[in-house]
């Protein structure tokens, strides 16, 4: 067993102790209450290379790479830092082992500057010792310099999109100068632009000898950026490989252990009259005259650029922020949506962009979770709530979901980001709405169950749901729109319909 | 907080046998026993006789705290909700004065309203519920509405309280009250009153909407308001309450000590406070349990008790009571971390 002390004392000599590996972990073991989370697991990232994680939710993935950041100790096995025997503490004890990562919830302070935030414990100091502020500026706008991003320093972050906020914690994660960086999701928040120079970044690093470990669900960022993969499922490691050797089919059923054979299941579903009507829809400052009409058995696309206003959209349909100016009707009727009690009350449901900001009850478990909304005005007698007959809804929805937990006690903080949206779905699903608004439903989402996810999102607009979804990932608003509607800087650029949608137009107006 | 058990055998599905949750009440209540074992045993060691085999000792400590439990069933739903109640305390003196006020009797030398004197106890009780309501209905209001942070909006109704409390009779205590009032504050009364109000809350939090409406607004407010919880309303009907509660302690205070004084409740929301903390409240929101506050309250009833009995100075008590609270606030949150990871 090495100290800390002894590695830094290396690192900081220049000496590269003789090893293939950069990082190793050996017969890793661990269990939280009720689940297995890492079954007897190895994993080796060599030197200069870009090595991918992939595997369903659930799949042990983030465990293992929060176990190697020094967030979780493992139950059992080994963890080597460069051939040597190492037990990391704390994230602390892994930064000063030269291990960075980057987390899939971004970890940034809201009320604190893009600076303050990339230099935090190491702030420099003048000599006197309080914070040099003019230094701090200078080393921020001298990294951004040579990642090539363009955010201003002294903005607080809390002011910043969520986009931007990644790019701050990849520059952050940069700035430790780390022989390990690891990346869990870092481009679900991205736009395609971002996500290629995210990889220019990448490859400027691996050419410098830096490790790598980029935990992915998207198959062709695995394909485009990856050295080699290692696959997991169920907790335990099914095999690494290098991505030139293997196919799209392969690495999925490698994920999954069956075929998939369909992506995006969309079926013809009769589209019936219009369900929402909004009209010149304005929030001063944010969104400017925005209209469209979405229809019963509808799904409609809602894409654009990260900072369009689509969220903005749908939080003002919503009532979170009620609208300045324009109308909103629902079969036919015109109503003021204030609040978003009226928005439920009026048959609508909002799955929001956030899971962790404005989605999850992270210390409540998953029966609280699930039931919140439905208790608006079903399942209460008198103020009393049935407890029972909720336990059996949330049970039945916790299983057509495939919510993967050993029971509903469980804390929603404790499940994996694509089973606590899972959750949220199921949330806002036992509200049986009529109108249904998905901020970006499949975000951090294996392969698998975003396949489930699009299954029910069919299975409602079969039933006559009106569905608006408004995503990122263009494979998606594709495969899974009868219309697309675009956005570019809070105005609507155009409507496109499924014959006629492609990704080249889809972009051409969103970046209008 | 949620050890639905049901739910457990229910549901089944999943890799691992379902184990039966302990209520988390179960640790504080073995502090409660340590600490009373403790002074158990220091009582035969330096006093000669039993600390707990004493039934009229037990029952003046309960009744001591019953106005402290009082109190802090109303801060615990305020700080579960990710709030604070500073005020609690300066409401128990002005709603004991002003109450009082109501409840005298005519063969009283200095009646302060000559005209309403002998009333029926209803009347000052009333009165006395309605000036907590208001108060807390002003802190909601407040804090719901305005971006006032709670510790700043309760520090606020804390100090003009206290002012009013001073004012209404320019500092002369109120007594000669009606034996119709003071008899919510005689015999174990105040015990029965606590019991009661916890027992009714306990089932609130636990097993109505408003309970789960608090603890999801505590856990994330954000999120609460997006799954369309109407948080204003619910934060001011909270704070009502704990303002309504904290006017029933200073009843229970005036009708005990069978006069109300301008000083009266000093001090009492920290003791509330201490006590909801101990029992397992997060001041951070989101958990919180009524048994564990009417454990906490024991808790302090003992020491503070125990304290007496061991003839232990003044002062004393106080550093060793302040020591004793962190101890065991720090033990929950460190049980409550290891369970995480």
């Amino acid at each position: 067993m090495v100290s800390p002390g002894t590695m830094a004392a290396v690192r900081a000599s220049g000496a590269v102790p003789n090893s293939e590996f950069l990082l190793e972990a050996e017969g890793v073991r661990k269990e939280f209450p009720g689940v297995v989370a890492l079954d007897d697991v190895q994993f080796r990232l060599k030197r200069g290379t870009v090595h991918a994680l992939m595997g369903e939710n659930g799949a042990g993935k983030s465990t293992l790479m929060k176990i190697l950041a020094g967030i979780y100790t493992p139950d059992q096995g080994e963890v080597l830092l460069k051939g040597q025997k190492i037990r990391l503490q704390s994230p602390l004890d892994a930064l000063e082992n030269g291990i960075a990562m980057i987390h899939q919830e971004l970890n940034l302070m809201p009320f604190m500057t893009v600076a303050e935030n990339i230099w935090i414990r190491r702030e420099p100091k003048t000599r006197f010792g309080f914070v040099d502020h003019g230094e701090m500026r200078r080393k921020t706008a001298d990294l951004f310099k040579r990642l090539k991003i363009h955010i201003d320093p002294d903005i607080q972050v809390r002011d910043l999109s969520v986009a931007n906020r990644q790019m701050v914690e990849i520059a952050k994660a940069v700035s430790y100068e780390s022989d390990v960086l690891i990346m869990d999701e870092p481009t679900s928040a991205l736009t395609e632009r971002e996500v290629e120079h995210l990889f220019e970044i990448i490859r400027d690093l691996r050419s410098h000898g830096i490790g790598i470990v980029y935990i992915t669900h998207k198959m062709n960022e695995l394909f485009e950026i990856a050295d080699e993969f290692s696959v997991f499922r169920d907790g335990k490691y099914i095999g690494t490989h290098a991505s030139s050797d293997v196919t799209r089919d392969d690495i999925i059923r490698m994920m999954v252990g069956r075929e998939i054979t369909q992506m995006f299941p969309k079926e013809e579903v009769p589209i019936g009259d219009v369900v929402l009507s909004v009209k010149n829809l304005t929030l001063k400052g944010v969104f400017h005259d925005v209209s469209f009409d979405v229809r019963a058995g509808e799904i409609l696309g809602l894409a654009g650029l990260v900072g369009s206003g689509r969220s903005n959209v749908a939080e003002t349909i919503f009532g979170v922020t009620p609208a300045t100016s324009g109308t909103i009707a629902i079969n036919g009727k015109e109503i003021k949506i204030d609040t978003p009690n009226k928005a439920i009350a009026n048959r609508m449901a909002f799955l929001t962009e956030d899971r962790k900001e404005t989605g999850c009850f992270l210390i409540l478990d998953i029966l609280e979770n699930m039931q919140i909304a439905v208790l608006q005005d079903k399942f209460v007698n008198k103020g009393f709530v049935s407890e029972s007959a909720l336990t059996k809804v949330c049970d039945e929805m916790s299983k057509k979901l495939r919510v993967k937990t050993p029971n509903l006690s469980e804390r929603i903080e404790n499940l994996s980001g694509g089973n606590q949206q899972k959750v949220l779905i199921g949330r806002w699903l036992l509200t049986k709405p009529r109108i249904l608004i998905l901020d970006e439903p499949t975000r951090g989402i294996d392969v698998g169950a975003k396949a489930e996810i699009h299954r029910f999102v069919t299975e409602l607009a079969r039933d006559g749901v009106a569905v608006i979804m408004i995503s990122s990932e263009m494979p998606e608003v594709l495969g899974m729109s009868d219309r697309v509607m675009v956005m570019h800087e809070g105005h609507v650029t155009g409507f496109l319909d499924r014959a006629e949608a492609t990704q080249v137009k889809v972009m051409e107006l969103a970046a209008r | 907080m949620n050890t639905n058990v049901t739910a457990n055998d229910a549901a089944g599905h999943g890799t691992a046998p379902s184990r039966r949750k302990l209520p988390p009440e179960l640790n504080i209540f073995l502090v409660l026993v340590g600490i009373a074992l403790v002074f158990e045993v220091l009582g035969w060691l330096f006093a000669g006789q039993s600390f707990l085999l004493n039934p009229q000792r037990l029952t003046i400590m309960i009744l001591q705290v019953s106005v402290i439990g009082i109190i802090a069933i109303g801060v615990t739903q305020v700080i579960i909700t990710g709030g604070i109640d500073l005020s609690s305390g300066s409401v128990v003196g002005m709603t004991a004065m002003i109450a009082a006020a109501f409840a005298q009797s005519s063969s009283w030398s200095r009646v302060m309203y000559p005209a309403l004197a002998d009333l029926p106890a209803i009347v000052p009780i009333a009165i006395g519920l309605l000036i907590g309501l208001l108060a807390g209905l002003i802190n909601g209001a407040l804090i719901a509405y305005t971006r006032i942070p709670p510790f700043i909006a309760t520090l606020g109704m804390m100090v003009s309280a206290r002012g009013i409390s001073k004012w209404y009779t320019k500092g002369q205590p109120v007594s000669g009250l009606t034996d119709q009032f003071t008899f919510i504050g005689s015999g174990i009364w105040p015990v029965v009153i606590f019991l009661v109000v916890a027992v009714i809350f306990h089932i609130a939090l636990r097993y109505t909407r408003y309970g789960k409406f608090t603890y999801a607004i505590g856990a994330n407010v954000q999120a609460a308001r997006v799954s369309g919880i109407n948080v204003e309303a619910h934060l001011v009907k909270v704070y009502a309450i704990a303002g309504a509660l904290a006017g029933l302690a200073g009843l229970v205070t005036a009708a005990r000590a069978q006069t109300a004084q301008a000083g009266m409740g000093v001090m009492y929301e920290l003791d509330a406070i201490a006590a909801a903390v101990i029992g397992g409240t997060s001041l951070a929101g989101g958990v919180g349990r009524i048994t564990g506050t009417v454990i906490g309250t024991v808790i302090l009833g003992v020491m503070t008790s125990g304290f007496t009995f061991l003839r232990v100075d003044a002062y004393y008590q106080e550093i060793i009571k302040g020591a004793i609270i962190v101890a065991a606030v720090v033990t929950d949150v460190y049980r409550q971390k290891k369970r995480k990871t």
